[in-house]
């Protein structure tokens, strides 16, 4: 009796499995760049058919106002997905994973206040009193979960945001007793769910949503700015396993596939960053790591001797070379460089120098955020290699030019078992003939504020300036 | 549907999530964020029936104020997505 509330027509269940269907062959597609674009289209195709198919099944009282919600929502979206730099991919991406958040958290609050439009509810009426609605316990334990893990996503994704948008300093901020704390939120928000599908009250419901709100802000804030590409993949998760809650609460198929898929895609993503740091995910969460002033590992020594070269040595060091790889990291991004460093390589691949690029996992703010870049810059991507596929080619290489990037070369994490970066995965530049440093000054040390041993090599020049206009500088020495 | 198909899609589907997504290029990480992203807001689903149901004024509201925020998602996740893969693209293959 209560499932026959769920009964939809056949048809009904099967677009919504073939749009589920496209939302795989989507994700499928991004296994080589030629394949991506169709990729893309399919997926538009599932959303088409998952919007026509609940548009055609429901009583549209309200059409007109759908309308516009989605003309409004559909414009802005729009508008920001052509103007956004892509330097900005990664608060982009935090501003959309906040919005499928609260999207959850309203649905799940409309849900609760309207069961009997999702099925979710039955209607009893007891003789000479008014009528109670009842919402299944189960659907209240998948509400419960759906608005939980939304409303986590949402306030999480904001923080993750500000961060990385600058308007909040990317430093740990760290509660006294945050653990403490986070527990015990967490602890009470299971236990709200739990007591949920005993009593349906209001101050039940919007209690459990108001913590769930508050623990997404207390998780990240201790999270350090240069930890994002696994925070950001987290979220990325959340948003999934969200979506998948509220399928299960509308038992809607398109909405379990893509929550599931989502879900474990972020899972993957998060799991891929940690192992690149060589952290555990755990240790990532609990936060605190990362800022600008942690102090640990290898004492910074100040004075000590390097080699300091002009945009003309680079010049002439890279002419002569046989191969030269170009190592980016977070730095290319902020100086915009990717440009000029693509100029740079056009000039040397004249000369008849073989140039490639090699992209750290975890270089950048989120996964792949160095080679969206380097797209961007026309860099054709058969020239772009990952970490394991280049790693032995340092070798054998005249000239590795590392700009902006840090932790992902500094050869501690091979050596110094005190290091806090220690064991972490890290390209061979050391390795290469002479290894160009490009940095802004010999103060500033990376994320996680150790000196890098690099710098002092007899091997190492450091071309100390602005990533940008240092590369542009041997551009016009090239040219 | 009863709950037990309902787990059973979605158990299946992680696993599908699992090996599609080991089989993605790390170099399409990033558009793997933004379309996941835009899919993901098929919660639009659960949106759209709020607005469209009758009964309850402010569950209708809500609705179309999650109708509208993913919307943002769908079109700008999307596009995003579509503007990042054009360009992505191979060595001309004129130099021998």
């Amino acid at each position: 009796m209560p499932e026959a509330a769920h009964a939809q027509p056949a048809w009904v269940l099967l677009a919504y499995l073939i749009a589920g269907i496209c939302f795989i062959l989507a994700l499928r597609g991004l296994s080589s760049p030629e394949s991506s674009r169709r990729g893309n289209y399919t997926g538009m195709l599932g959303m088409a058919i998952a919007v026509g198919t609940t548009l055609a099944t429901h009583k549209l009282a309200s059409l007109p106002e759908i309308a516009a919600a989605m003309l409004i929502g559909g414009g802005i979206g729009l508008v920001t997905a052509r103007r956004i730099q892509m330097t900005a991919m990664p608060q982009l991406v935090a501003a959309f994973h906040s919005l499928v958040g609260m999207a959850a958290v309203l649905v799940g609050a409309a849900a609760y206040l309207n069961p009997e439009a999702f099925g979710i509810a039955v209607r009893i009426t007891p003789i000479a009193s008014p009528s109670i609605i009842n919402i299944y316990p189960v659907s209240r334990i998948e509400m419960g979960l759906g608005v939980a893990i939304g409303a986590i996503t949402f306030s999480g994704s904001v923080i993750a945001f500000l961060k990385l948008n600058g308007n909040m300093s990317g430093k740990p901020i760290l509660l006294p007793v945050r653990h403490v704390i986070n527990l015990g939120t967490l602890i009470a928000i299971i236990g709200l769910i739990a007591y949920f599908t005993q009593d349906q009250a209001p101050w039940v419901f919007f209690t459990l949503m108001g913590l769930s709100f508050a623990i997404g802000f207390l998780l990240i804030i201790p999270i350090g700015g240069a930890d994002m590409p696994v925070v950001i993949s987290m979220l990325n998760s959340y948003s999934g396993w969200a979506a998948a809650a509220m399928g299960f609460t509308l038992h809607n198929t398109a909405m379990v596939i893509t929550g599931a898929l989502v879900g474990s895609s972020g899972a993957i993503l998060s799991y891929i960053m940690c192992a690149a740091m060589n952290r555990s995910f755990l240790s990532v969460i609990s936060g605190g790591f990362g800022g600008e002033a942690v102090s640990g590992g290898a004492a910074a020594a100040i004075d000590r001797p390097y080699k300091r070269g002009s945009a003309e040595d680079a010049a002439f060091l890279m002419k002569q070379a046989e191969q030269v790889i170009i190592v980016p990291g977070y730095g290319m991004a902020v100086a915009q460089a990717q440009h000029a460093v693509r100029e740079m390589a056009d000039l040397l691949k004249k000369e008849g120098v073989r140039v490639k690029y090699a992209i750290h996992p975890v270089a950048g703010r989120m996964p792949g955020h160095m080679n969206v870049l380097l797209a961007e810059a026309n860099v054709p991507y058969d020239e772009v290699f990952e970490l394991e596929d280049i790693n032995s080619e340092f070798a054998q290489t005249d000239v590795a030019y590392v700009i902006g990037a840090n932790d992902v070369t500094n050869p501690a994490a091979k050596t110094d078992k005190g290091s806090p970066i220690y064991g972490m995965p890290v390209l061979d530049v050391e390795k290469a003939r002479t290894c160009l440093f490009v940095k802004r000054s010999m103060g500033g040390v990376g994320y996680a504020g150790i000196d890098n041993e690099l710098f002092y090599r007899d091997n190492t020049m450091m071309l100390l300036g602005d990533a940008k206009k240092m590369t542009e500088e041997i551009v016009k020495a090239l040219g | 549907m009863d709950f037990i198909s309902v787990l059973s899609i979605f158990v299946l589907a992680c696993f599908v999530g699992y090996y599609v997504v080991w089989s993605v290029t790390p170099a399409l990480h990033t558009p793997l964020m933004s379309v996941t992203n835009a899919i993901s807001s098929v919660i639009v689903v659960g949106a759209l029936i709020a607005a469209a149901a009758g009964g309850s004024p402010s569950s209708k509201w809500l609705g179309l104020v999650a109708v509208a925020l993913a919307s943002v998602n769908i079109f700008g996740g999307f596009a995003v997505t579509k503007r990042m893969l054009s360009m992505y693209k191979k060595r001309e293959r004129k130099d021998a």
